[in-house]
């Protein structure tokens, strides 16, 4: 099914150029635009220990494994993932899955999945996060729907701040990417915090000595 | 036109009801306490906020340029940008969207611009199906409430009560009002929504001209279930919502999350560049919706720095006891009482004037916007506007009359003092004496400094 | 050049002894202290109403009054931010006597801490105190660092009431949020006003203090009427109170 999208007015173009003269009639002086010293923000000796216990606090759990090989291992003493029977793999290295999310035309047919592995390209020490690149999903939708997610990062790359994320990911050429950050969670009820608002209820992150 | 909020009066229920207020307060007090602790992690705090305000300086300032820029990369990423005046072009917008998809289920995740253009009451009024996926939204939603905080919508609202919304419709045991089971259940329901929605809306945290890319921070993950699963997404913004480059982000995502609730960062911090594939679609309004004319006040510009972080509510003496409702405008608290009366100074008048100027909103600003002292500049304006009542212009012209002949001031002190001696004590304690509703006068001394002075100090 | 005691107005009419406290005080520092006596007001009522029109010949008074002193002390951070900051609106930037005046008003606290350097006092006060920083000395003079900002500051105030001898110091749990004071504040919103002001109240008390020491009475003022009414176990007094050596309840 296509259909035309929808494009912009006559009004949408005059707002266009309302919008534009009304800023550019008001001359406003511009100062420089500033960046970052690195020198000035925070660096971690250890920012694979600042990851782990930032992990901890934002509720992901972390797992340090030598190798792949040892990913399903930690995975089969989670009871959660022994019960679990639609699992999407994308780091069949580690762990295989049973459904091909390539072979998924409509991402609603995800809907009862209980697990997806996901590859991460890089941990950030200071929150705890992960950039995971939308290029390496065949669905957007498998990082947000399983019950359980579960995401495989190489040891090696860590950057300790988010100056220094941005810099590895400097002319991102994907449709999509994100960083995430433990579990999916809510306090919207009097500031208890709850995982597992509408993603994931749990993240485990593997960080794998040899990858 | 709107009609006039008195603050005082608005703010009454909630501030004279110590169970409610006292909790309130409470509430928002561990998530300004969360917030320090997160921020004093940071060695650089202090200069993150200067570089974030430095940035939002200049990209204000040169914001023409920045908007065409983003509008080029967006579209070049293969975005619909969109150009609306106002919140009703706005809504039409987004209406016109609708319907050239024959849809009538959206899924919604929290954009309080779409709340400042009273979006949903529009689609629901032409017919259109609206959820709101945040769970806060959601349950004030269901209340049929506006909500009282832009990051915590429903922070107003007891457990017990969103039990019973819950109850009623959710379906879930009556009584019950343990979080953990209230979200559960929403959780199912909610689940339901996105699979059956048709369009995902959501708003925007920052716009990179450079990449024409769009960033959403939520915690909950509402805004990637409901954009990864329909076709089309549509994403409403301020123009001030713009960035110039991808690395500023850096500076901002860094303190978006440690102001906005005290953690390190939201849970996804998603980055959008066009739409999801060749067969769906991605739809940018950018709006002004009276942004342009702010830009244009020396006074008020640097209010545009704004990330909606909600820290200066969070902070604020007077909406931790007053509740966001007494506001009666989308964004409450400090910047709300900067923000509305741009839009209608009459209306919102008294809202400049519902601050003890305490100065802890500008302090804990990540931008840096000098907030108290915005209000204080408002107050100037509505006076000069003459739209302060009368009685109280009146008060401090007589006021200024006495402090400059002290003979006179010296005079009335005495007579007041005197009075205040001599008087009854319920002639000087009533309801007409906004004082003394809840406090004593203090005991009038027999002199004062200048008579002590004179007595035991002139040569 | 002799310095200036400005006693805010509030403070001549219902507060004398706090005045009379920052005299002598200043007086057994060694300050050579003139108290000029035509003045009223700084001004800061009509201001923080937006009342521009009705500040304006005030605040060009008090400049006119204060000119030809070295420097002008004040026992009120609130007062004294208004002179040092918001007097810009009334006056050109290159009106030499603005200038002077706006740069050389101090708080007492600041100008005992800056410009005397106290660092003795011999002066006792055995009993549990907890301190109430005004908002105005604290984020607009920063007499010490305010608990939102991140930058290290020292506390001035606290500092100079640690030269006291016998003081034990009780901490409530919220070290800096506001009293609900706020001048007209006070009557405009008189209900959130008086909830801020009780909450203080029952944070210090709970935390076993017997006087609430600040160094803005104004503060305290409103504070005081709260606690009298509401009968609660605790006493206010201005930190000049204490610096000069007054007994428990001068205030």
């Amino acid at each position: 099914m296509t259909m035309e999208t929808t494009k912009s007015t006559q009004s949408d173009t005059s707002a266009r150029q309302a919008i534009l003269d009304r800023i550019q009639t008001k001359r406003v002086d511009i100062p420089p635009l500033p960046d970052v010293d690195p020198e000035r923000v925070i660096q971690f000796d250890q920012p694979i220990d600042k990851f782990v216990e930032m992990l901890a606090m934002v509720g992901g759990q972390a797992h340090q494994v030598d190798s792949q090989a040892d990913v399903r291992g930690v995975l089969d003493e989670i009871d959660v993932f022994k019960t679990a029977t639609r699992v999407v793999s994308l780091a069949p290295d580690a762990v295989a899955g049973t459904i091909d999310a390539t072979q998924v035309d409509d991402p609603h047919e995800l809907a009862t999945l209980d697990w997806t592995i996901a590859r991460g390209e890089f941990m950030i020490a200071e929150n705890g996060s992960i950039w995971v690149d939308g290029d390496t999903l065949p669905h957007r939708v498998l990082l947000f729907i399983a019950q359980y997610l579960a995401i495989v990062v190489p040891r090696s790359q860590i950057v300790s701040n988010m100056h220094q994320a941005y810099e590895r990911i400097e002319g991102f050429g994907g449709r999509f990417g994100v960083f995430v950050s433990g579990p999916s969670k809510t306090a919207d009820i009097e500031q208890s915090l709850v995982l597992g608002a509408h993603g994931c209820r749990k993240l485990q992150v593997f960080i794998v000595g040899d990858m | 036109m709107l009609p006039i909020v008195q603050h005082p009066a608005a703010a009454k229920e909630f501030v004279n009801d110590p169970n409610r207020s006292r909790w309130h307060d409470q509430a928002l007090w561990f998530v300004r306490s969360k917030r320090d602790k997160q921020a004093g992690s940071l060695p650089e705090w202090e200069y993150l906020r200067e570089t974030a305000s430095g940035i939002k300086t200049h990209t204000i300032a040169n914001m023409a340029h920045y908007l065409q820029e983003f509008e080029r990369n967006a579209t070049a990423r293969g975005a619909v940008v969109h150009w609306a005046r106002d919140a009703e072009h706005h809504n039409e917008i987004v209406l016109r969207i609708l319907r050239d998809h024959k849809t009538k289920r959206i899924v919604k995740s929290k954009s309080m611009l779409t709340e400042e253009c009273g979006l949903n009451h529009y689609l629901e009024d032409n017919g259109i199906d609206v959820v709101d996926t945040d769970l806060g939204e959601r349950i004030v939603q269901l209340r049929n409430e506006p909500p009282s905080h832009i990051v915590l919508p429903a922070i107003h609202i007891k457990k017990e009560e969103v039990g019973q919304t819950f109850h009623t419709h959710l379906g879930t045991d009556e009584g019950a009002s343990d979080p953990k089971y209230l979200t559960e259940a929403a959780r199912g329901h909610l689940r339901d929504k996105f699979l059956a929605g048709e369009i995902g809306i959501t708003g925007v945290n920052f716009a990179i001209a450079e990449t024409g890319g769009l960033v959403v921070c939520t915690n909950e993950g509402n805004a990637d279930l409901g954009t990864s699963l329909p076709r089309v997404h549509i994403a409403c913004m301020g123009i001030e919502k713009l960035l110039p480059r991808q690395r500023d982000l850096g500076v901002f995502t860094r303190l978006l999350a440690r102001s906005a609730t005290g953690q390190p960062i939201t849970t996804y911090t998603s980055h959008f560049i066009g739409p999801r594939d060749e067969n769906s679609e991605l739809h940018i309004v950018l709006v002004d919706n009276g942004r342009t004319r702010l830009r244009e006040s020396e006074t008020f510009r640097a209010a545009m720095h704004c990330i909606r972080c909600g820290a200066c509510m969070n902070t604020c003496p007077v909406y931790r006891r007053s509740g966001g409702h007494s506001y009666r405008a989308t964004v409450p608290g400090p910047i709300g009482s900067v923000l509305s009366p741009t839009r209608d100074q009459n209306s919102y008048k008294s809202l400049p004037y519902a601050c003890s100027l305490c100065g802890s909103c500008s302090d804990v600003c990540p931008v840096k916007i000098p907030l108290h002292h915005q209000l204080l500049a408002w107050r100037g304006e509505l006076v000069g506007k003459k739209l302060l009542p009368a009685s109280k212009r009146w008060a401090m012209t007589m006021a200024s009359y006495l402090f400059r002949f002290p003979r006179l001031f010296r005079l009335v002190g005495k007579v007041g003092r005197f009075a205040l001696r001599i008087l009854p004590r319920w002639a000087t304690h009533h309801r007409f004496n906004a004082w003394t509703i809840a406090r004593e006068l203090p005991d009038p001394p027999k002199e004062t400094f200048r008579d002590w002075h004179r007595r035991h100090r002139t040569k | 050049m002799p310095v200036a005691l400005f006693v805010p107005c509030y403070i001549d009419q219902l507060y004398p002894d706090v005045a009379i406290a920052t005299l002598e005080l200043l007086e057994r520092l060694g300050v050579d202290v003139e108290y000029p006596d035509d003045q009223t007001c700084c001004g800061q009522p009509m201001a923080n109403t937006g009342c521009d029109a009705d500040t304006a010949p005030v605040a060009r008074r008090f400049v006119d009054l204060f000119a030809d002193f070295e420097a002008v002390v004040c026992p009120s951070g609130s007062c004294v931010s208004m002179v040092r900051n918001h007097y810009g609106a009334y006056f050109s930037g290159d009106d030499a006597k603005y200038q002077h005046v706006t740069s050389k008003t101090y708080e007492l606290c600041e100008y005992l801490h800056d410009v005397v350097g106290v660092t003795h006092l011999d002066v006792k006060f055995p009993h549990r105190v907890s301190l109430h920083q005004s908002c105005h000395g604290l984020r607009e003079l920063r007499l010490g660092q305010s608990s939102e900002s991140m930058t290290p500051r020292e506390n001035k105030v606290r500092k100079l009431l640690n030269l006291v001898e016998g003081i034990e110091w009780v901490e409530p749990d919220r070290a800096d949020d506001c009293c609900g004071f706020g001048g007209t504040f006070s009557v405009n919103e008189a209900d959130v006003s008086a909830e801020m002001g009780r909450a203080r109240i029952a944070d210090h008390c709970g935390k076993g203090s017997e006087v609430l020491a600040s160094a803005d009475m104004s503060c305290l003022m409103h504070l005081q009427g709260l606690i009298r009414r509401e009968k609660n176990p605790i006493q206010v007094m201005h930190v000049a109170q204490i610096l000069s050596g007054r007994p428990l309840g001068a205030a």
